[in-house]
């Protein structure tokens, strides 16, 4: 062998699949540990090709490739610089937010956008180009990122800042234009761990929105809870819960958490049990879930302090949540509606609410400006995004209508959450596509870079 | 790829008129499958299958497939799997015989075997390697009540069956963590052109709703689907009688 060629990485063949646990495929799991094998690795993936995969938390098959490779980022864990006084940070890509927040956090740092969870990845944060409860004000993680290093299909390492063709097309770009393997992020600055929070009820869909609409710009973080069971009057009644960082000087003056205002302790409770029986989350028990939820919500409070944990990631509490679902999993469909489109909006939540979809964790959220990747998600406009149990009779072609409804009002469906798309709908909801496709075809005219996802739909 | 609920993009019946089969694919093609691979021997029928199901919006292709020449089965199939992934096998060839008439002339009764069994032990292996090397995919095996219990009236067809079901079994626990699925389907009297002028057992069922419960059963990732359902429970019972018992039972 010659000496210069880098030792392959260690790999195992394992069976994958997203978040919602359907549709697992089995694939060649190699784990990289440095810059270096990740690119001997894409050099040797074979003729079924590769797909970076971070933690997992991608609901469908953005992160599986069936026959092929699967490069497990999460070796390439380092965090390699910080800047405490500009606020910045290079880490790998495999780096989780989490570890982001145990390390910034003492520091007076957070990250700059933080989905429902903190286990995600740095390098999936940008290939999905997530959003949070901030999208209004901050826009997407993307944004926030001041360069990145992308591993590209011929084993070669591009440095790369916004408003580069790589960038755009990697931000939201679903793994498929190469491996992310590092990024400079631009942080926020916060003063405690602790969340200001404001927690109001909304009595219906239309309450709801105006609410939304009126007082969204006064908060940093803005999010609804939705009862997509509740039908008649009550359609779309709600949970508000808006906050921004609290303020040091907001700390109760002899309170324990003055002594150490930047505490980061998330919790945990027990996980799920491996094995958990279908049909646990029917319409009865979401049904008799979501009165509850409602309920124990306060009509009005304001200035609760809150838990980071608590806020952005409740769910993160109860290891393996998914589980929950059964065998069969479940879908999650999160799409958004530009603004002046509530009428599409109004249609898609009372067809949920009549056909009585067992969800959960709906949540409905304003959208600020778009963001420059091109296949990001956001858009202005409303995004509604819930959970449904996948053994649910008939509910394919359910949400092929829904994705009728979308398409017509121009809008869009995730691509991080979709495990279930039809090909011909993606050119009307992405129409920068064909730039996307494009640029692919030029960097990686072999197709290096194939995931579920990119088959199911011919990115 | 598949979607969530299990229901593929790509298709491949071997066995391109059974009835089953067509059934089955009409309701995928009304889905999400767009390309259909219908295998059989070359024949008018064959074509005028295709022509059916590309009314219906399906890339349609056929290919010549003979399960009683294994010698075959590689090349041919081969050349489909070439083509692109199939993410669904549908084993859908067989025959019933005619159990007196085999009873007299034992080549008729081995073609049968050789039908049933034999070529769906080349056909499914063939397929299920190449299944392997894709990483994902369901093989759909047409098993039959029959070959849970042999009986009196028909057990050549029936030993057949058994024979089938047995090997694709075994065949899905071979196949476990490779991200192959694989299926055993075992319908009751199906009102069929291979049925017509039988006398029709109880619980009788359609093609239509075995395509039904095979659409579910990719949904659910079952391994063994009864159609209809009960029929689970009723053999169960049956398997159970004695022999004595079960021999005089006007099955």
């Amino acid at each position: 062998m010659p000496a210069e060629s880098p030792a392959l990485p260690p790999s195992e063949a394992a069976s994958v699949s997203g978040w919602g646990r359907t549709a697992p495929t089995t694939a060649r799991l190699v784990r990289p540990r440095t810059p270096e094998e990740a690119a001997a690795a894409v050099r040797d993936c074979g003729e079924r090709g590769g797909i970076a995969r971070g933690l997992g938390r991608a609901y469908g098959d953005a992160a599986q490739n069936a026959g092929g490779a699967v490069f497990d980022m999460t070796g390439l864990d380092r965090v390699r610089v910080i800047d405490a006084d500009a606020g910045t940070v290079v880490c790998d890509s495999g780096v989780s937010l989490h570890r982001l927040m145990e390390v910034l956090l003492p520091l007076g740092w957070f990250v700059p956008v933080t989905p429902g969870t903190r286990y995600v990845t740095v390098g999936g944060a940008i290939g999905a180009d997530i959003h949070g409860k901030n999208h209004h004000v901050s826009g997407s993680f993307s944004r926030h990122v001041l360069s990145m290093d992308v591993l590209t299909a011929d084993g070669t390492v591009h440095t790369v800042t916004p408003g580069t063709p790589l960038f755009d097309a990697t931000a939201g770009g679903m793994g498929l234009t190469g491996v992310i393997l590092s990024a400079t992020v631009q942080l926020q600055p916060v003063e405690t761990s602790l969340m200001s929070v404001d927690t109001e009820r909304a009595t219906d869909l239309d309450d709801l929105m105006a609410r939304l609409t009126a007082t969204d710009h006064r908060y940093r973080y803005s999010v609804a809870w939705i009862d997509l069971l509740a039908r008649g009057t009550a359609m779309g009644r709600s949970v508000l819960t808006r906050g921004d960082h609290a303020p040091l000087d907001a700390l109760p003056a002899r309170a324990r958490a003055r002594r150490a205002p930047l505490a980061f302790r998330p919790g945990q409770l027990p996980a799920a049990p491996s094995f958990v029986p279908e049909g646990l989350l029917g319409k009865t028990s979401v049904g008799l879930f979501n009165e509850l939820w409602y309920r124990r919500a306060p009509r009005s409070r304001t200035g609760e302090l809150q838990k980071i944990s608590t806020f952005f990631h409740p769910l993160d509490g109860v290891p393996h949540w998914n589980r929950v679902y059964g065998r069969s999993g479940f879908v999650q469909y999160q799409f958004v509606v530009g603004y002046g489109k509530e009428e599409a909006l109004r249609r898609v939540v009372r067809r949920i609410s009549e056909r009585g979809c067992p969800s959960f964790l709906a949540v409905l959220k304003r959208f600020g400006q778009g963001d420059p990747g091109w296949l990001s998600f956001p858009m202005p406009g409303w995004t509604l995004a819930l959970d449904i149990p996948a053994n649910l009779p008939g509910l394919g072609a359910f949400l092929d209508e829904l994705d009728e409804e979308v398409a017509a009002a121009d809008g869009r469906v995730y691509l991080a959450k979709d495990s279930r798309l039809r090909p011909e709908m993606l050119a009307a909801m992405y129409p920068r596509l064909d730039d996307f496709r494009a640029l692919r075809a030029d960097l990686d005219p072999r197709g290096v870079f194939r995931s579920d996802l990119s088959r199911r739909l011919a990115l | 790829m598949k979607d969530a609920f299990g229901t593929p993009q790509s298709l491949l019946v071997l066995g391109g008129t059974s009835e089953i089969g067509l059934a089955t694919a009409r309701r995928l093609v009304a889905r999400r499958t767009r390309t259909v691979w219908l295998a059989g021997r070359l024949s008018p029928a064959l074509e005028k299958a295709a022509s059916g199901l590309r009314d219906l919006g399906a890339d349609v292709r056929t290919v010549a497939f003979d399960a009683l020449d294994p010698e075959s089965h590689e090349e041919n199939l081969g050349k489909v799997f070439a083509e692109g992934d199939i993410d669904m096998v549908l084993l859908a060839f067989g025959v019933l015989g005619d159990q007196a008439r085999d009873e007299d002339e034992p080549l008729a009764a081995v073609r049968v075997a050789q039908t049933n069994y034999t070529g769906a032990v080349s056909a499914g292996l063939v397929c299920a390697r190449a299944l392997q090397s894709q990483g994902h995919g369901s093989l759909v095996v047409l098993s039959s009540v029959a070959g849970e219990r042999a009986r009196r009236a028909n057990f050549i067809y029936g030993s057949s069956k058994a024979g089938l079901d047995a090997f694709a079994q075994g065949l899905g626990d071979a196949l476990y963590g490779t991200g192959v699925h694989v299926m055993v389907v075992r319908p009751g009297f199906v009102r069929t052109k291979m049925t017509v002028g039988l006398e029709e057992a109880p619980m009788a069922t359609t093609p239509e709703a075995v395509a039904e419960a095979i659409e579910t059963g990719l949904r659910r990732r079952s391994e063994t689907v009864w159609v209809p359902g009960a029929l689970r429970m009723v053999m169960s019972a049956l398997r159970h009688v004695p022999r004595p018992l079960f021999r005089r039972l006007p099955l």
